[in-house]
């Protein structure tokens, strides 16, 4: 089929721009998934093509950044993975994006179910107006999830993950707007969680956020990261640096032509000594 | 140009006067106009009063308000008004089965479903159908819905509570539509982006999320859509039949408080004793629908202290 002839190309040529290999998380003994490869995406908007030839792959449970000034893209690259993107009238993306090599644009793919496997978190925090509880019950009530205990069982644990169940083990029924915002988003985490996605995606999720909560959300996803792969937009160039393993960079030159991705590495080695001058600059600070 | 600090000084007090003169009475023509509509319902409430006072003398409110018989013209006279307090709570019921599920729904698809040209198109013809005087709709209702409802129920009139509640429901639906819709479109995008991203379809994120989050201001139009169905006269006089009989099922038909002010005040001898009956349903009509009002309000407070919001 034409399909599958497509996604075979995709995983023979997708480590393009990948120079060296990144390491992919502790649990590689049971079934790696969750892993991107993103083939010459492009996505339009009406007639204005505002991003074009991305290829790149996200590796399985590892943090993967992306930097790049604002306007550049990054945001709509993220909104690709889970398509999003079709909420948005008039959007179109073109090329190929596999998960664990299955191209999550063919007919046959739901969206709905593809953003189980795919969660997002959102710049900023949307707590759903009711309780905790029922916020984090949310996705798992929408699969299908009725007992009580089991529904206990999946809260307690999701907001474990999310490092905030200390905080509130004793007020699920609060209201989630008494919150404070680094816990609200704390609680957006851990609603994500809640359905067991495989990949996280993370839109400046601490861009909202004081230093402190900030430093929360940042150990969550050191912690998050054996469990799932996440994927980070962010607009601090320290925080990629502090928290990813992988960094792409991407940049719009000019209103008139599409942003497209300058590097991709291993974050340590893209901060220390990225191949592209125009990744040099951007992180010394000389734009952006 | 040289500026001594006295002239500074000078100009700076100036200003400050003038400007806290215009504060002044700004307020005070805000204060004004806030405190002259509790004058206007006051004064309402105290004139209906007054003009009803004679027929709680000598009839009696409580005689009135449990009376089975209205028979205004009668020897004797009798004036009781559970026929019109049951009739006007039938045909708003009637109205309230329609309005809530059509102008939710209308609402939701107004706000969730359509954009562009087409939506500015809906809500225009929605603000239409709040501009056309109710009379036309009365006619609508005789031309139509009477032959309509005596053909389809077997009836030997159409002229029923049912006829009556359907021609207000229609005639309450942009109150309902318009303050739905409103309360709809301010709720957050990011709240319909997080429901989408949790794997929701578009349906369950507009019951679960997006409806649910916008209740209060869909509970104030249900409440004000009340209020105009239990107000309105004109249609449902002409379309009920107006008999003075209490109702035991919506084919019957009935007459309402407005309907029988409306249609008996003309007759009545001024100052007479059935004149101020009269008052006393509007007094009832007022105090039904001001206590609708209240509850909606409170309903309203208490959610929102509870969101924060």
């Amino acid at each position: 089929m034409v399909m599958s002839a497509a996604l075979e190309e995709v995983t023979m040529e997708a480590p393009l721009r990948l120079v060296e290999p990144v390491r992919i998380g502790a649990a590689s003994a049971e079934k790696v998934s969750g892993s991107f490869a993103l083939k010459d995406v492009s996505v339009a908007y009406g007639n204005e093509t505002v991003i074009a030839g991305v290829n790149m792959l996200v590796p399985s449970r590892a943090v993967t950044a992306l930097i790049g000034p604002s306007g550049c893209g990054k945001s709509t690259l993220l909104r690709c993975l889970n398509r999003m993107n079709d909420e948005i009238g008039n959007v179109r993306v073109g090329g190929a994006v596999t998960l664990d090599g299955l191209d999550i644009y063919q007919k046959s793919v739901d969206p709905v179910d593809l953003r189980m496997r795919v969660g997002q978190v959102f710049q900023r925090p949307n707590p759903f107006p009711m309780s905790i509880y029922d916020n984090v019950a949310f996705g798992p009530r929408t699969q299908g999830v009725r007992k009580r205990e089991e529904l206990d069982a999946i809260i307690e644990a999701a907001l474990r993950d999310a490092a905030l169940w200390d905080e509130v083990k004793n007020h699920l029924k609060k209201h989630a707007f008494e919150l404070s915002g680094g816990q609200q988003q704390r609680l957006c985490i851990a609603r994500a969680l809640a359905t067991k996605p495989e990949v996280l995606l993370m839109d400046e999720p601490a861009s909202a956020l004081d230093p402190i909560s900030t430093q929360q959300i940042e150990d969550t996803i050191a912690e998050l990261k054996d469990m799932v792969t996440i994927v980070i937009v962010t607009h601090n160039m320290q925080q990629a640096a502090r928290i990813s393993d992988q960094t792409a960079f991407m940049l719009r030159e000019s209103m008139d032509q599409p942003a497209h991705l300058v590097e991709v590495g291993e974050t340590k080695r893209l901060f220390t000594n990225p191949d592209d001058k125009r990744t040099e600059s951007y992180i010394t600070g000389r734009f952006g | 140009m040289t500026v001594t600090p006295t002239e500074k000084a000078g100009r700076l007090t100036g200003r400050t006067t003038r400007r806290r003169a215009a504060e002044a009475v700004i307020r005070t023509l805000i204060y004004t106009a806030g405190l002259l509509s509790i004058v206007i319902l006051l004064a309402i409430a105290v004139f209906l009063f007054v003009e009803a006072r004679k027929s709680i003398a000598e009839v009696g409110l409580g005689t009135m308000l449990s009376g089975t018989q209205w028979f205004p013209t009668g020897t004797p006279r009798i004036f009781g008004f559970l026929p019109l307090i049951i009739g006007s709570l039938m045909v708003t019921g009637v109205a309230l089965v329609v309005f809530v599920p059509v102008g939710i729904g209308a609402a939701v698809f107004i706000s969730e479903f359509s954009a562009g040209w087409f939506k500015e198109v809906m809500k225009s013809v929605i603000e239409f159908m709040a501009a056309v005087p109710s009379v036309v709709y009365g006619f609508l209702g005789v031309a139509v819905l009477i032959p309509w409802v005596k053909a389809t129920f077997g009836l030997t009139s159409g002229m029923t509570a049912l006829t009556g509640g359907l021609v207000l429901g229609v005639m309450s639906l942009p109150t309902v539509i318009s303050i739905s819709e409103d309360a709809l479109h301010a709720v957050p995008d990011a709240l319909r982006q997080g429901s989408l991203a949790l794997g929701n379809t578009r349906w369950q994120t507009i019951y679960k999320v997006v409806v649910p989050s916008a209740s209060s201001g869909i509970f104030a139009g249900v409440m004000l859509g009340l209020g105009r169905a239990i107000g309105e006269t004109m249609a449902v006089l002409m379309l009920t039949g107006n008999a003075a009989v209490i109702p035991t099922n919506v084919f019957e038909s009935v007459r309402t408080m407005t309907g029988t002010i409306a249609a008996e005040m003309g007759e009545v001898v001024f100052g007479g004793l059935h004149y101020s009956v009269l008052f006393s349903v509007g007094l009832v009509l007022f105090g039904i629908t001001f206590t609708i009002n209240l509850a909606a309000d409170l309903v309203l407070e208490r959610q929102r202290k509870r969101w924060r919001r």
